[in-house]
Order: C-alpha cells, then sequence, then structure tokens
C-alpha cells in the first residue's frame, strides 16, 4: 500500500507542476468567466446610458405619445420640427437616435427611419415597433366604428407563459424550470465526457511512456505492475478533481470580484436580471445564506426570475453532486483501465489507432445519446443507454436533472460498479504481460491469450 | 553458503520453454556471471528472480528461504534495456527509485548524496534526464540500482554505453560492492569482464544450463594440453608426433607458439624436446578465453568439454 502512494505521489505532483497543467488551470476560469461577465458587461453598460430620441411626424400627430418610455430612454415628441433641420442640426440638438415617422406608414412598414451616432440595440428597435404595429392596428380597428372597442381590445388581449411544475414521490409540488435542467443535464454530461476522455487518454500516453522508455522494469521489480498501473490511474484522477474544483472556485472568485467591482451597488438589479445564466452558476455552488439573500434580491426586482431561481435551487443538488461523483469516478476507473491495457499493448503511440476505435465510439455514441436525452428523457434509448457501463456515466447523468426512478439509477451504479471491476482485473491482466512485449505487433488475439496467462 | 538458489525453475510462454528446469546456486559475496546467447532465457530468469514473473514450477531460495513478494526490497537491478523518466529531474527520479525499494525520504537523501559525490555527478541534481547524455543517464540508473543497499543485485550487461574510464569507474565500484558484502548476478555478452570480474558463472543456452562451475576451473579443465611457450629470439620449430604447432607469432627478437600437446607426455618432456629449437623465455599452459569455451558450448550444443 505504501508503493501505491509513492507511486500516485509522483504521477500528482509532476503533472500538477507541469506548465500546462498551470496554464490551463488558470485560464479556463478567466475564459468561463468571461464568458460570463462580457455579456453581462455589455448589456448593462449600454443600459445605464440615458438616451433621449427625438420623434417627429410629418403633416400629423398620430403618433403623439405613443412610444411608451424605457428605463434608460426617452422619447421627446417634437411638434412643428422639421425632420431635414433636426438632420442637420443632430451634434447641437444632442439626441441619441430622431425616430421619423411618415404617414405611408398605415400601408408602408418601411416608411419609419431613424437616424442616430451609434447602431441602436435590437431591444430599442423591437420595442418601437411593437408600439408602432399596436397603435396601427388599433387606428385601423377605429376605422370600422365597432362599439365599445376599446373595452373589448382589453378582454381580448392576453398573454401566455407556461409553469412546468413537477410532481415528486413524496407528493410535494416543485416548480421547474425544463431550461435549467436541460442546461444542467449538457453540463453534466458533457464534463463527464471531458474528463473521462483526456485524462483516460493520458493515463494511456503515461504507460505508454513507461513503456518505451523501458522504465516500467526498474519499477515493477520494485512494485507490482498492478500497483503502478492504479497508481498511475488513482493519481490522474486526482490530477482531475483538484482542475476541476480549482476551476469551480476560480470562476466563481473571479465572476464575484469583476461584478462587484464593475457594478455600483445600485445597478446590481440590472445586472442580475440581464444575466439569468451567470446565476445560475452561482446558485451551483454559492453557500446557502447567500443563495436566499440573492433570492430574495431577485425575488425583489422580477417574479419571473425567482421563478426561474428558485428552480435551480429546487433541483436535486444532493443527488446531482453524489451521483456525478458517482459516474465520473466509476467510468473514468472504467475507460482509464482499458486506456492503461491499451497503453500496455503497443510500442507507441501511432498503434494505438486500432484499439482506440472501439473505446472511442462507445464515448462519443453516449454523448449523442445524451443529447437526444435531454429532449425526450423518459425514451426507452435513454433507459437502456443510461444501464449500459459504457454509455451509462454520460447519459444518466444528462437524464438526473429531469428525474430518473431511484431502481433505474440504483441498477445502472450497480452495474457499471460490477463493471468496472471487471475490467479493471481485465486491464491488470494485461498490463502486467503487455508492458513487457516489445518489438512485437500485438494483435486482439494476442492479447485474449494474454488475459489467460497465469501468475 | 548460497545467498541465492534456483531449483529446478521451468517457465514457459505460450509454446516456447524459455527455461527448462534450470537451477543455479550464487555463493554469498561472490560475483555470478550469467551467460548465454540472445534469447536463451537469461532475462527470464533475472525477470523470475526479480518476481516480475513468476516460474511454472521450480523453487527460488535467498538467504536459505523461500523468495517472497518482500524481498524485493533486498534485490537490486539494472536491466539492460534501461529507462529513466525523461521529463523528470534526476534528483527527484533518484529519490522516487529509493522510495520504491522502501527507503524514507530522509534516508534516500542521506545516502544519494553520498553516491552523487562519489561518483561525481552532483551537478546533474536538477538536471532533466533528457538534458543527459547516455552514459551520464546510466549512472544515475547505477546508483538507483545500489542505493537501498540490496543483499542481491542483479547487472544486466552493466558496461553497454559507458566510455573505458566510466567502464573502470563502474568495474571497480562493482568490486567494491562485492567487498562490502553484497552478492552480484551479472548477465553479459562481454566475456573478458567475466574473466576480471566473475567468480562462478552459469551458461545457458535454449532455457538449460550447458557449464556451471567456478571461472578459474572451468577455464583449466577446457585447456585441453595447450601450452603457451616464448623464445627470445627467431625460432622455426618441428612439429613432432607428440605436439602439434597451433599457432605462432613473431615479434622483434620474440617467437610466440601455442601447441597442443597430442600423446600424455609430462610438460618436462615437452619443454626437453622444445629447449633444441631456442632459448625459452616462458612456458605456460594456455587457457582457453571465455569467448572460446562460450562459442564452442554455443555451437556444438555439448555440456561438457571435449578433451
Amino acid at each position: 500500500m505504501s508503493k501505491i502512494s509513492v507511486i500516485i505521489e509522483r504521477e500528482y505532483i509532476t503533472r500538477v507542476r507541469k506548465k500546462s497543467f498551470i496554464i490551463m488551470t488558470l485560464l479556463a476560469p478567466l475564459l468561463m468567466a468571461a464568458v460570463i461577465v462580457v455579456p453581462t458587461l455589455l448589456m448593462t453598460n449600454q443600459d445605464t446610458e440615458m438616451k433621449k430620441i427625438a420623434v417627429i411626424e410629418d403633416k400629423s400627430d398620430l403618433f403623439k405619445n405613443v412610444i411608451p418610455n424605457l428605463k434608460n430612454t426617452e422619447f421627446v415628441y417634437l411638434e412643428n420640427t422639421r425632420f431635414e433641420d433636426l438632420k442637420n442640426n443632430f451634434e447641437q440638438a444632442g439626441y441619441y437616435g430622431v425616430l421619423y415617422i411618415s404617414p405611408e406608414v398605415i400601408n408602408v412598414p418601411e416608411a419609419v427611419q431613424m437616424i442616430s451616432r451609434k447602431q441602436p440595440p435590437i431591444t430599442l428597435l423591437e420595442h418601437i415597433e411593437r408600439s408602432l404595429e399596436k397603435e396601427i392596428e388599433r387606428q385601423k380597428l377605429l376605422t370600422y366604428k365597432i362599439e365599445n372597442l376599446d373595452e373589448i381590445m382589453k378582454n381580448v388581449r392576453s398573454k401566455v407563459s407556461v409553469q412546468t411544475i413537477k410532481l415528486d414521490s413524496t407528493g410535494s409540488v416543485k416548480q421547474t424550470s425544463t431550461g435549467i435542467s436541460m442546461a444542467l443535464a449538457y453540463i453534466n454530461s458533457f464534463l463527464i465526457y471531458i474528463l473521462v476522455f483526456v485524462f483516460g487518454s493520458q493515463v494511456m500516453r503515461g504507460v505508454i511512456e513507461e513503456k518505451t522508455s523501458r522504465v516500467v522494469e526498474v519499477i515493477i521489480s520494485s512494485a507490482k505492475p498492478v500497483e503502478l498501473m492504479m497508481g498511475k490511474i488513482i493519481g490522474l484522477a486526482l490530477v482531475g478533481l483538484t482542475q476541476f474544483l480549482i476551476w469551480i472556485i476560480l470562476t466563481f472568485g473571479i465572476v464575484t470580484v469583476v461584478k462587484s467591482s464593475v457594478f455600483p451597488k445600485e445597478n446590481v438589479k440590472t445586472a442580475v436580471q440581464s444575466a439569468p445564466q451567470d446565476l445560475m452558476t452561482r446558485s451551483m455552488n454559492i453557500p446557502q445564506e447567500q443563495a436566499e439573500q440573492i433570492t430574495q434580491q431577485a425575488n425583489n426586482i422580477s417574479p419571473e426570475f425567482a421563478k426561474i431561481f428558485d428552480s435551480a435551487l429546487n433541483q436535486p443538488w444532493g443527488l446531482i453532486i453524489f451521483s456525478f461523483i458517482f459516474y465520473f469516478i466509476s467510468g473514468y476507473l472504467l475507460y482509464a483501465s482499458i486506456f492503461a491495457a491499451i497503453g500496455s499493448a503497443v510500442d507507441n503511440e501511432t498503434e494505438t489507432q486500432q484499439f482506440m476505435l472501439p473505446i472511442t465510439i462507445p464515448i462519443i455514441f453516449g454523448l449523442f445519446v445524451a443529447m437526444s436525452t435531454m429532449q425526450n428523457p423518459e425514451s426507452s434509448i435513454a433507459f437502456w443507454f443510461s444501464l449500459i457501463p459504457f454509455t451509462s456515466p454520460i447519459v444518466m447523468m444528462a437524464r438526473i436533472p429531469f428525474g430518473v426512478p431511484g431502481w433505474q439509477l440504483a441498477l445502472s451504479m450497480v452495474v457499471l460498479a460490477a463493471t468496472f471491476v471487471g475490467f479493471v482485473w481485465m486491464a491488470a491482466k494485461i498490463y502486467r504481460t503487455g508492458i513487457l512485449m516489445y518489438g512485437k505487433k500485438t494483435s486482439w488475439q494476442e492479447i485474449w491469450k494474454w488475459l489467460r496467462y497465469k501468475g | 553458503m548460497a545467498l541465492f538458489e534456483a531449483q529446478n525453475v521451468t517457465k514457459q510462454y505460450g509454446s516456447t520453454l524459455a527455461l527448462d528446469r534450470l537451477s543455479i546456486s550464487v555463493p554469498a559475496q561472490s560475483i555470478y556471471g550469467l551467460l548465454g546467447p540472445n534469447g536463451a532465457g537469461k532475462t527470464t530468469l533475472i525477470r523470475i528472480i526479480n518476481q516480475i514473473t513468476g516460474p511454472d514450477s521450480g523453487e527460488l531460495f535467498l538467504d536459505g528461504r523461500k523468495l517472497k513478494p518482500s524481498d524485493v526490497a533486498d534485490i537490486g537491478y539494472l536491466p539492460e534495456e534501461r529507462g529513466l523518466y525523461k521529463k523528470m529531474k534526476v534528483g527527484e527520479q533518484a529519490l522516487y527509485f529509493a522510495r520504491l525499494k522502501g527507503l524514507t525520504k530522509h534516508e534516500a537523501m542521506r545516502r544519494l548524496k553520498y553516491w552523487f559525490k562519489k561518483l561525481d555527478i552532483v551537478d546533474w541534481w536538477g538536471k532533466k534526464v533528457e538534458e543527459l547524455s547516455k552514459g551520464m543517464a546510466q549512472k544515475v540508473q547505477f546508483v538507483t540500482t545500489v542505493l537501498h543497499e540490496p543483499k542481491l543485485i542483479i547487472f544486466d550487461e552493466p558496461f553497454t554505453g559507458f566510455d573505458p574510464v566510466n567502464v573502470n569507474i563502474i568495474k571497480n565500484e562493482i568490486l567494491f560492492l562485492r567487498e562490502r558484502g553484497a552478492t552480484i548476478i551479472f548477465s553479459t555478452h562481454n566475456m573478458g569482464s567475466v574473466e576480471e570480474l566473475c567468480d562462478n558463472i552459469t551458461l545457458i543456452d535454449h532455457g538449460r544450463s550447458m557449464l556451471e562451475g567456478k571461472v578459474d576451473e572451468i577455464r583449466k579443465s577446457w585447456a585441453g594440453n595447450e601450452y603457451t611457450v616464448t623464445f627470445d629470439e627467431k625460432v622455426r620449430v618441428p612439429e613432432n608426433g607428440k605436439f602439434s604447432i597451433l599457432e605462432s607469432a613473431e615479434e622483434d627478437h620474440k617467437t610466440v607458439i601455442r601447441l597442443k600437446s597430442l600423446t600424455s607426455a609430462s610438460t618436462n618432456q615437452i619443454i626437453s624436446e622444445l629447449m633444441n629449437s631456442g632459448n625459452i623465455s616462458a612456458f605456460s599452459p594456455a587457457l582457453p578465453s571465455m569467448n572460446d569455451i562460450f562459442l564452442r558450448v554455443v555451437q556444438s550444443k555439448s555440456p561438457e568439454p571435449t578433451r
């Protein structure tokens, strides 16, 4: 046992000290944080600028005060001002933009012009279009001379927003959001895929390095081949977990720091509102009381957002984290042991190809199934592939946010655990023979023979 | 007393019999040569001693007890195909191997300092292995092999890749290790170093022991009535029924002749015969080199010397 810990220590320390590891570990959270912060920053920055837009009509006053002001945008209706004059004195007038509505607008949709120095944001244009359309509709309806038109209009106007509610076995009702479940499913299965694949193939490369540099013979005269193999696999798993942990902490840290320094207090609301994905990320790893604080804040701002947030908090976090760790470790052990066996059987990396294909296919297939699972988590494909151990880590992690019956989860875990134990055992047998075989191109038959060697 | 013994060790790989009831007995504090052509089974035997693989049948004893897994701490092994982690620093790497052999970090450091100083490689401590030359890396590996002060050290072709100066250094270190009580198994094709270093040898071919014993005795028993005679002048020695001339070489004012006695004539009789040809300055029985013996055994496939 002490030898395996010496081996784990070496695998861990040499990798963690590598420049590539340090760079990746530090850079990835910066990128992730940038993805979260930059769009938020852009959105809120535009919003904070007070805009004044002049509205001018040609020879009529149909649209007087029709466009409601926005939080950061004021629409100023100018009577008796000629569009041309304002256009020529644009700088002095000090408007963000000038909106010119010609009377033909009732028949010609393009009869509205907006001039400005900057490209106006889409949301602003949509707001103007919607307001004008509504007014034109109203005007057109008026020409039909319907009695009590205003009342009818009020009655007719309607709005729909589907609320999804998931009934769990205890009978309690929780509000969920399909969007959040999907995002979680996506993140979970993709992370498992990446971790298993990246660190699994690093195990293989490590084994090949030891074999080609002939270090292996010295080591296995001191430690058992199984110890060397497992030491490598465990050491790399720890490297993976370390990197993952640092990513989470750093991403959270950077986002928090940037947020508190860039957005002044009174603007936090808008920042929070406009960056729901940001909050989702945060909700995954922030302490409870802080989360509640944010929820409260969110409640004050926008009921819609609060719902999303509630739904994020209503996810079965305990189950998700537990299954993530279980499926990562088991899936990784399963694949890493196969990767180690392959590494031991070949003389160099180019030879790995004939063995790699049968392994990469189930992993990638698992990812595809996981993607389709998000559309339809109850399908029989989703069910079967979340039981098959080669795809279950990826597919099951995609299903869990949508709710999985307990027996299916248990069955899947038992099957996976049994399989990885079996594969680690087989890999150890292949590895033991393979690492000492040189110069021969290894075939599948050869590997089958190694499996049956005793002693 | 034998420090290491292998009795009737057999190992089969598929249809090839790598070792066929092989037995060796390595006396304590001696250097034991393991000879044999490529593919004879030397590496298999060494791997079995190191418990990298197990024998199909047969038994192994270290220090009179059956060999057990924990004994790897008492064995040092320098494989023929040697390797170190290229990207790892020399010192860290040596420390790693020492710890795998069961030394504590502290103890390993102390001994490493001693050896690095002794072999004059202290400056390489912080260098990566890929920056070293092949010979330098070999020196580092030599240190890692002997660092845990094993009772039994196995060197597989320890001199390949060294320049003559370093060969000499390593040779002296091996003799020094024996002096300090280590028992050494030494596998090589270099017969010159066998004559120089080994006390006993076993010659393996096709997994079987073809020849075993003390180096001196083997050479004597293979001598086969051959003698080397030196005359201090240029001479021509006529052959007669008593001996045949195998080799005759003239150097300035000197003639060296190798002859084989054909009868059971005593050395005195031969000398008196030779005295007629000229002035003899030296006469000695000619011992065959280990190289000759090796070739003759392997080529004739006969386990007994021909007399």
